[in-house]
Formats: C-alpha cells, sequence, structure tokens
C-alpha cells in the first residue's frame, strides 16, 4: 500500500510541476447566516505552504497555484474550521460561507439556552447536568425541586408531579427532547414517564411563552435536552451507581456517546433502579417499592448545512401505591385520618404488589434540518409515542392478577420549525405542528372504563420573535393557535346519563342503548389562541430587568370530560363533564436580577387570571352497598395565582458560600371567594456549601428545607353518617381540607473527585437526607392522610466518567 | 444532501406505516363482574315453621348515582328465638345473576363478614363457620357466610353488615366479630332496621 501511495504522489508531484503554477484563487468569505463579510480568515491551502488572510472586506487571494486539486483550510475566530475542496484549471473566482454562530452555540450554552426555550423575556431557570446527577436514581419531580417556585404533587415519595408556581398536570407540558410527552398527564397520581438520565439539562420556562411546543402551558413548560455530541473523534460516557439506605434500593445509569469528526454519532444510555419499601421515621411504608427500567439510543449526523437525528427511549416502571391508602368507603377513610397511622405495615419487603401502577412509554423521533443561506433553519420533526398504563387494585378470585386500568395511549406527530436567524437583531421561528392521538381502554380489565375510547386531532401554527432595540434593550412576543377535536365512543350508565341532564342536553349524542347501559359519541371542536409579549432590559452589567405578558388557552383533557368512576386510593367518585369549555389564562410575570460582589439575587413576582379554570372539588355523597363515597366533580371557575419566587445567594470566598431560594402562591377562586385547592404552602431553602478544589474538589453542602403551613385551603370538609365499629350510626365530620403542619428538614450532600486510570475521574458523593429523622406530612401529598413521609436516608453515589 | 434525502425517505415510510394503525371498532360493552348489587342476609327461625326474615339491598347501578333500595320481609323478629343467618351476594348487571359467594369461599382467609348490633337493639350474633370448613386449611378464624342471631328483649334498632377483603383475622377481637382492630378494605356496609316483638 505505502508503495502504491508512493508511486501515485511522485506521478502525480512530477505531473503538477510539469505544469504552469501561476493560478489564482480569489473570493469572498461570509457568513452563512446574514451574508457579512468576515474579515481575518486565514485560508491555507492542505500540504503546500500557502496562506492567506482575509481582507477588511472579506477579500482572499492565494496566488501561484498550478492546476490540480486543492484543499482549502479557513479557519476564523468566531466559526468553526471549514474545508473546501477547488478544483484548479486557470485563475478561480470563489466565495466561501462560514458558520459563524458555532462558537456562541457551544460555550455559552446556559445563557443560549434561555433565549432559545422561552423567550428573553420570561420567567425561566435551567438545571444543569451535575445538579441532575445527584438525583439519577430519583425523578425528575423530585430535582426540579430545586428550582425556587417548582414543587411537586405527590402520591407516596415516588410518584412525583412538578407543580410550576401552583399550577400542575395537564398545566404543564413536558417537552422530552423536543417532543411533547403524551402520557396521560392528566392523572395527578401520573407521574412524568421519562428517566431524567437521559437529559442533560432541564429548563423550566414559568409561564407560556414557549410557544413553539403549545399553546396550553398555563402553568408552564418543562424541557429536557439530550447530551448534543461533539463534531470530533471521540467516544466518552459514565456510569453513576447509587446505592440508598431508606428502600434498601440502587441505581446504576451508563450513558456512552461516540462522535465523529463529520458530525455523525451515536449515543446509548440505560438505566435501572430497584427499591424495596420505603420507612417514614416510625414505620415501614408497605408496598412503596418501584422497579425501573429504561433505556434510549440514538444517532444522526450534524453537519452545518444540514443533518438529521434519530432517536428511541423506552421507559417502563412499576411503582408500589402504599397499600393503607387503598380503602373501601369513606367510613374506612375517617378511620384512616382519625388513627394517624397506616392500617397496614407489615416487614419490609422488595416485592411490589396491588395495588401498583406498571407504566411503559416509547417515543421513537425522527428529526431533520437543513440550514439555508441568509435565512435560517428548517427542521421537520416526526415522533411516535405509545403510552401504556396498567393500574392494580386489590381485587377477588379470577380477576386479583387482572388490571383495573388498562389504557394504552398512541400519538402521532408531525412538526416543522423555521428559525429565521439572519439577522443578528432580529430572529424569528413560524411553525406548525399537527398530530393524532388513539386511546385504548382495554375493556378485558372487567372494569368500567375511567376514560373512553377517543380520537384526537390536532393541529397548531405559531409564529414567534424577537428584536434587540439596542444591545441592552431586547423585545419579543409571538402567537400560536391550535385547533383540537376529540371524538370518543363512551359508555354511560342510565342512571349516570340522567343524573347528568345530559338526556336533555346531548340526547343527540346516544349511538346505542343496551340495558342499563348507553353508547355515546361525543365530538368535540376547541379554538385555541394564545400569545405572549415581553421585555428584557439589560440596565448594567449583571442586571437586568425582564416583563412579559403571555396568555394560554387549554382544552379540556379527557379526565375532565369524561372520567367516571371510582378512585380507590382516595375513595372517591370522580366525575367530569361533557359541557366543560378551554380555560384561558392571562400572565403577567416581572423578574428582576442583578449582583453586586459576592451578592446576587433574583426576584419574580406574577399575576396570573385564569378565567374559566378548570377544578375537581367534592360536590356531595353517593351510597352504594360498599357504604357511602363523596362524589367529586370538575366545574369551571374564574381564579386568579399571584406570588413570588425569590433567590438569592452571597460568595464570602472560594469556599464558602450560601444560597437561598423562597416561593410563594397565592391561588383564589373568584366565583366563591375562596382559597383554591392544592396551592403549594410558602417554601424556603437555604444551602451553606464549603468547597475546595485542591482536596479532590470536595464539595459539602448543608440544605435546610422548610415548608411553612398552607393557611390558605378551601374547606371541603362534609359529614358523613356511618356505622361505627361498635355498631351504633354516627355522624361525622370528615376532616379532609386541614393542611399538615409546617417542616423543616436538613440534607447534607457531599462529593470528591478522584483521578482514575488515565482519563477517567471518579466522584464519590456521600447524602443523606432528613437528617435529624423529622417525621412529617406535606400538603401536597396525596397519601398525607393515611402516612408520614419518608425518614431519614443515606445515600452513597460513585460517578466514573470516561 | 444525499442523507438528507435517505432520512426524507424513512421520514415518509415511518408516517406511511404509522398512519395503518389498527382501528377498534366499536368499543365492548363492559357489565362488570365484582359489582355487588345485592345483598341478602336470610334470618331463619330455629323455632316453629321455620319462617324467614329477609333482609336485600339491591343497587343495580352500583357505583351510579342511584342509592340501594332497602327492604326487610318476613315481618319482625321473635323475642327469645335464634335465628339461622345466611348471606349471599350477587351481581345482578349480568344474566344470569352471578354469585360471589363463590370467590369469597374460594379466598376465605381473606374475607370476613362482621354482623353488628346497634345500641337499642337486644340482639346478639356468633358465627357459625370457619376458614377450615371452606379451605380446609386448618383456621379457625371465622368467614361469617352463616351465623347464628339470637333476639332478646322487644326492641328496635340497626342491624349492619359489613364484609371486609383482607382484614387482620388474628387482631384482638376480630375473630368474636370486632371491627374495631379488623382493618382491611369494605366490601360491603349496609345497614337494616329491625324490630324484635
Amino acid at each position: 500500500m505505502k508503495f502504491f501511495t508512493l508511486v501515485f504522489v511522485c506521478v502525480f508531484g512530477l505531473h503538477i510541476q510539469a505544469q504552469e503554477c501561476d493560478y489564482t484563487i480569489s473570493g469572498v468569505v461570509r457568513d452563512f447566516h446574514d451574508g457579512q463579510v468576515l474579515p481575518n480568515a486565514t485560508l491555507s491551502i492542505n500540504g503546500y505552504q500557502k496562506y492567506a488572510l482575509s481582507n477588511l472586506d472579506g477579500k482572499y487571494a492565494l496566488k501561484g497555484l498550478c492546476e490540480g486539486s486543492y484543499v482549502i483550510t479557513i479557519t476564523h475566530p468566531e466559526c468553526e474550521v471549514a474545508e473546501f475542496t477547488v478544483e484548479v484549471s486557470g485563475d478561480v473566482q470563489r466565495d466561501f460561507k462560514l458558520e459563524h454562530h458555532t462558537e456562541e452555540l457551544n460555550s455559552v450554552t446556559v445563557k443560549g439556552q434561555n433565549l432559545k426555550k422561552g423567550s428573553a423575556s420570561s420567567a425561566a431557570q435551567i438545571l444543569q447536568t451535575d445538579a441532575l446527577e445527584s438525583y439519577s436514581d430519583a425523578s425528575l419531580g423530585d430535582a426540579l425541586r430545586e428550582i425556587p417556585g417548582v414543587s411537586s404533587l405527590n402520591t407516596g415519595s415516588t410518584v412525583v408531579k412538578p407543580v410550576i408556581q401552583g399550577l400542575h398536570s395537564s398545566r404543564v407540558l413536558i417537552i422530552n427532547n423536543g417532543t411533547r410527552m403524551e402520557d396521560q398527564e392528566w392523572g395527578v397520581e401520573h407521574a412524568p414517564n421519562l428517566d431524567l438520565n437521559t437529559a442533560a439539562n432541564v429548563t423550566v420556562v414559568k409561564g407560556a411563552s414557549a410557544l413553539r411546543y403549545g399553546g396550553d402551558a398555563v402553568g408552564g413548560v418543562i424541557l429536557t435536552e439530550s447530551p448534543k455530541a461533539p463534531a470530533k473523534d471521540t467516544l466518552y460516557g459514565k456510569t453513576i451507581l447509587s446505592g440508598a439506605s431508606n428502600g434498601r434500593g440502587y441505581g446504576i445509569t451508563s450513558t456512552l456517546m461516540k462522535a465523529y469528526h463529520s458530525g455523525l454519532y451515536i449515543q446509548g444510555q440505560g438505566t435501572r433502579k430497584r427499591s424495596g419499601d420505603r420507612e417514614a421515621p416510625d414505620y415501614v411504608l408497605s408496598n412503596t417499592g418501584v422497579s425501573e427500567n429504561d433505556f434510549s439510543v440514538g444517532f444522526g449526523l450534524d453537519k452545518f448545512t444540514y443533518g438529521f437525528d434519530a432517536y428511541y427511549s423506552m421507559y417502563d416502571a412499576e411503582i408500589g401505591i402504599l397499600r393503607a391508602s387503598h380503602i373501601g368507603n369513606v367510613s374506612d377513610l375517617v378511620r384512616a385520618i382519625n388513627s394517624g397511622e397506616p392500617d397496614v405495615i407489615r416487614d419490609f419487603i422488595y416485592d411490589i404488589n396491588a395495588p401498583k401502577q406498571d407504566v411503559r412509554h416509547h417515543l421513537a423521533k425522527l428529526s431533520v434540518f437543513k440550514r439555508f443561506e441568509k435565512a435560517g433553519k428548517l427542521t421537520l420533526d416526526y415522533s411516535f409515542q405509545q403510552n401504556n398504563r396498567l393500574e392494580y387494585d386489590i381485587r377477588r378470585g379470577e380477576n386479583r392478577d387482572k388490571p383495573s386500568l388498562d389504557l394504552r395511549l398512541t400519538t402521532h406527530t408531525l412538526q416543522s420549525n423555521f428559525a429565521y436567524d439572519a439577522r443578528s437583531d432580529f430572529k424569528a421561528d413560524f411553525g406548525v405542528e399537527a398530530s393524532y392521538q388513539e386511546n385504548f381502554p382495554n375493556p378485558e380489565t372487567d372494569i368500567r372504563r375511567l376514560i373512553p375510547d377517543y380520537e384526537m386531532y390536532t393541529f397548531g401554527a405559531y409564529a414567534t420573535a424577537s428584536y434587540d432595540i439596542n444591545s441592552n434593550f431586547k423585545l419579543d412576543g409571538g402567537f400560536r393557535y391550535d385547533f383540537s377535536e376529540i371524538d370518543a365512543e363512551k359508555f354511560y350508565q342510565n342512571s349516570r346519563w340522567e343524573e347528568r341532564d345530559y338526556d336533555t342536553d346531548f340526547a343527540d349524542l346516544i349511538v346505542e342503548q343496551f340495558d342499563n347501559q348507553l353508547l355515546v359519541n361525543p365530538v368535540f371542536d376547541y379554538h385555541n389562541f394564545s400569545g405572549t409579549l415581553g421585555g428584557r432590559y439589560q440596565f448594567a452589567n449583571n442586571w437586568d430587568l425582564k416583563l412579559n405578558f403571555s396568555s394560554a388557552s387549554r382544552a379540556p383533557n379527557p379526565a375532565e370530560l369524561f372520567s367516571d368512576g371510582l378512585h380507590h386510593s382516595a375513595a372517591i367518585i370522580e366525575l367530569g363533564d361533557l359541557r366543560i369549555k378551554q380555560e384561558q389564562s392571562y400572565k403577567t410575570s416581572l423578574e428582576l436580577n442583578g449582583q453586586s460582589g459576592g451578592f446576587s439575587f433574583g426576584i419574580n413576582p406574577y399575576y396570573n387570571q385564569i378565567s374559566d379554570f378548570i377544578i375537581l372539588e367534592p360536590t356531595g355523597l353517593q351510597f352504594t352497598n360498599r357504604g357511602a363515597f363523596p362524589v367529586h366533580e370538575y366545574r369551571q371557575v374564574d381564579a386568579r395565582l399571584y406570588g413570588v419566587d425569590l433567590q438569592a445567594a452571597y460568595y464570602f470566598n472560594d469556599q464558602f458560600d450560601v444560597k437561598t431560594g423562597f416561593a410563594y402562591v397565592n391561588g383564589h377562586d373568584l366565583d366563591r371567594d375562596r382559597p383554591l385547592i392544592d396551592m403549594p404552602a410558602p417554601n424556603v431553602n437555604t444551602t451553606f456549601s464549603f468547597r475546595k478544589a485542591e482536596w479532590n474538589n470536595l464539595n459539602v453542602s448543608l440544605r435546610n428545607q422548610s415548608v411553612f403551613k398552607q393557611n390558605r385551603f378551601p374547606d371541603n370538609d362534609f359529614e358523613v353518617t356511618y356505622i361505627n365499629d361498635s355498631g351504633d350510626e354516627v355522624t361525622e365530620t370528615v376532616r379532609i381540607s386541614e393542611s399538615p403542619a409546617a417542616y423543616s428538614l436538613f440534607h447534607l450532600a457531599s462529593s470528591a473527585e478522584f483521578k482514575v486510570l488515565n482519563q477517567s475521574t471518579l466522584t464519590l458523593g456521600l447524602f443523606v437526607d432528613n437528617i435529624l429523622n423529622t417525621a412529617y406530612r406535606d400538603y401536597l401529598n396525596r397519601q398525607r392522610y393515611f402516612a408520614d413521609d419518608l425518614g431519614r436516608n443515606f445515600k452513597i453515589q460513585i460517578k466514573l466518567n470516561y | 444532501m444525499k442523507n438528507l434525502k435517505i432520512s426524507s425517505l424513512l421520514l415518509l415510510a415511518l408516517i406511511s406505516f404509522s398512519s395503518c394503525s389498527d382501528d377498534e371498532g366499536t368499543p365492548e360493552l363492559i357489565n362488570e363482574e365484582e359489582v355487588i348489587t345485592t345483598v341478602t342476609v336470610t334470618l331463619k327461625s330455629n323455632f316453629g315453621n321455620g319462617e324467614e326474615i329477609i333482609l336485600t339491598s339491591r343497587d343495580l347501578d352500583g357505583e351510579g348515582p342511584d342509592a340501594p333500595v332497602i327492604s326487610v320481609t318476613g315481618g319482625n323478629l321473635q323475642s327469645g328465638i335464634e335465628y339461622t343467618g345466611t348471606v349471599v351476594l350477587e351481581n345482578e348487571t349480568v344474566s344470569p345473576a352471578e354469585v360471589i359467594n363463590e370467590e369469597i369461599i374460594a379466598e376465605a382467609d381473606e374475607h370476613q363478614f362482621f354482623y353488628q348490633i346497634g345500641s337499642g337493639l337486644d340482639a346478639t350474633v356468633s358465627y357459625d363457620d370457619t376458614e377450615n370448613q371452606y379451605l380446609n386449611n386448618g383456621s379457625l378464624n371465622p368467614v361469617g357466610l352463616s351465623f347464628t342471631l339470637t333476639a332478646g328483649a322487644a326492641s328496635t334498632g340497626q342491624f349492619t353488615v359489613t364484609l371486609r377483603h383482607e382484614p387482620n383475622k388474628d387482631a384482638a377481637g376480630v375473630s368474636e366479630g370486632n371491627l374495631t382492630n379488623a382493618g382491611g378494605e369494605t366490601d360491603v356496609a349496609q345497614t337494616f332496621n329491625l324490630t324484635i316483638e
């Protein structure tokens, strides 16, 4: 081989030398995006000692060339190195276009992403990889609580839903790597079906300004982003192993990325988590184990002018639900509330029995993009999602092992976005999105469907833009229109249909009548408009002020329209309403960030007015052979939420700093002049950190988490007459409204780094949660009636970067 | 460019593939099997001709909005008489009605009926069966599918039938029919007004 090369070079070399060598390549070097000339670009011919520098007009000339083929390398301080092949058989005129922005994109990720995702004027915050890694064995909702203004709505400690400034579920969109998660997020007991280990960072946009991802983000948007492959030949990865004392659980997650200089990459990631029964300070929380297996694979090509990404992820979790929270009727609830302890306390086991959830989510995605000169980037995405949710209750006989709920939700989404970036002071995004969704509740459960069969079609179109008036002042805005049609086929009991007065309002929907049930076919259309407008003013270095108005419009979800059945964990009968219309929010958010010396702070007050806010509230009791059940119905009221998120930090020196975050939200039902239910209580999180780079990058931090008592809650207590344990009829008030007492917890986190082998780093972490083993209950935990929250937990984590 | 073409093709293929998703047709009707629509307690006099007093609670829409219809037929209890009690649970939404007792017998160790006498009514109840009778498991814990009610002095009051699933049968008092420590979840809880004359 060497021989041939030698021969080839000699022949070719001789051949070139035989030519006349006074040809010139000349032209202009320009920015790909806006066509502006680029001075100071270095052009060199590979294998020859020939160089040229572009002048102030971007012009260059490479002289004294022979006939032949040359590879020219162009470098520029703000651009990526580019190579072009030029055929020379005379003087050549050739203009080159360089990608001017890669430097910005790579190094200024934090600031750049803020602009990219929400809008410059909206309140947003990012959790980076290092913060996420310490939660590798927990869930997205756990990690996001680090952000002031983000809390969580829990079912025990294993089902954790993020709450943004008081709002959750269908009001918070979760965008997983560019795809909107369709994982039956309407349910308060349905945690986001994604593994946070797939994310390199997570952005929380506290409002509806991220219009590209949806117009119905009444609460906000959570965006996870996968690690981006570098354009160089490399192979790297990491593995995180963790073990926890509470639940005797472990977690392992591994990521591997292979990237090539050409922009090609392939990556894989996998996670396994396993935990047995968790423990409160005084007892075992029986049947709260978790088993989760997730993986994702991706490959793609990321050239500057074009590229594609293919991605697939699978999330599979089996989640135990506290045995004692599964109750039969309202007198069981009264017993649970009065006893103050779970009714079932067994020895620790790993096994997960009914009641439990078994959920699986598949996401497959293909996206392609192409950049156009002096215009921008066009992206086309197709995604397929399938979510299968099985919920197991305590059942009898041959149904014992059958799920009580078996929903399969399939969603296809096609979306296209054009990002205009040809001008440096004006950027815009235009896009369209269409989706088809099908819900199939499996009849083999032999339990009447909580959510019916339905098909849903959506179409959305949006335009957003931002304009820099000057280097300190930026304006942005946008609007979006969404259409959705839901076409459902649902069985109603005759008695329910009449009780809801549907026989007068919706008689035309009836398709077929059976002995005691009706099949109906509701088809409802919704037209939703949403928009945002705001500005950001940077009035000094490190001081800026943001003001944003946004309006979101959300069509009712299937639960709000159709739910019709018994919820065992709460012993309530939940009823949707076919008459429910969309809700519309109008939110104003102000954010001031500043820094002076070692002190920095951020303050974010907001006011959110929501028309036709959909709420679930008790309306009465229903009697059955199993006793009485409270009935909760969805209805609409005008509501408002206001609050403030604060954060402040002081850096004493390189070793010590203190950070604190505070969040307050006040929600009110304007129609009935009373507080809204399930609003997070005011809370303060304060962290003292010590860091010493010389000591193996030692990090030790002590965090105090204090949650006040929520004094604002609606009075939903009700009276029930039942037969008590001694056989006598008693009438008692069921105290479901009162919030639990305030609590304060201390958590310790520490880590140190060690170099191992030649290129690897081992990070050892030791964590203690709830150091004082404090018994507490949280207002936003749906199991607060039944059991205390988690007790002390020791956790070790070993992370290896290689 | 070539890659772009390939990806576009792939995209088209995926879309056409996915658009032929199976249509499930009209959803099938579900008649729940586990619903207990009807609770029937028969109290048969151990004296004379064995008159039967029948207590029924029928709720044909289960968890639907209609409340159970309660009836007591066969007259009043007679003071000083022992009655043999039996309970039958049925699901009448299916035809023929399904008798749920079979499932309870099969899982006798996980079920127990409780019969409570409200203050005012002068009567006592004792269990007549054991798990062993159904499961041959050696356990003498009661199930309560059959019981004896002894009517005392003339009086009026409430008689409550409760079925608990997964109660703690070994807790204090539970095998005597005391609910206080029973736990578990309630599958049936219905109250009847009885009169002893």
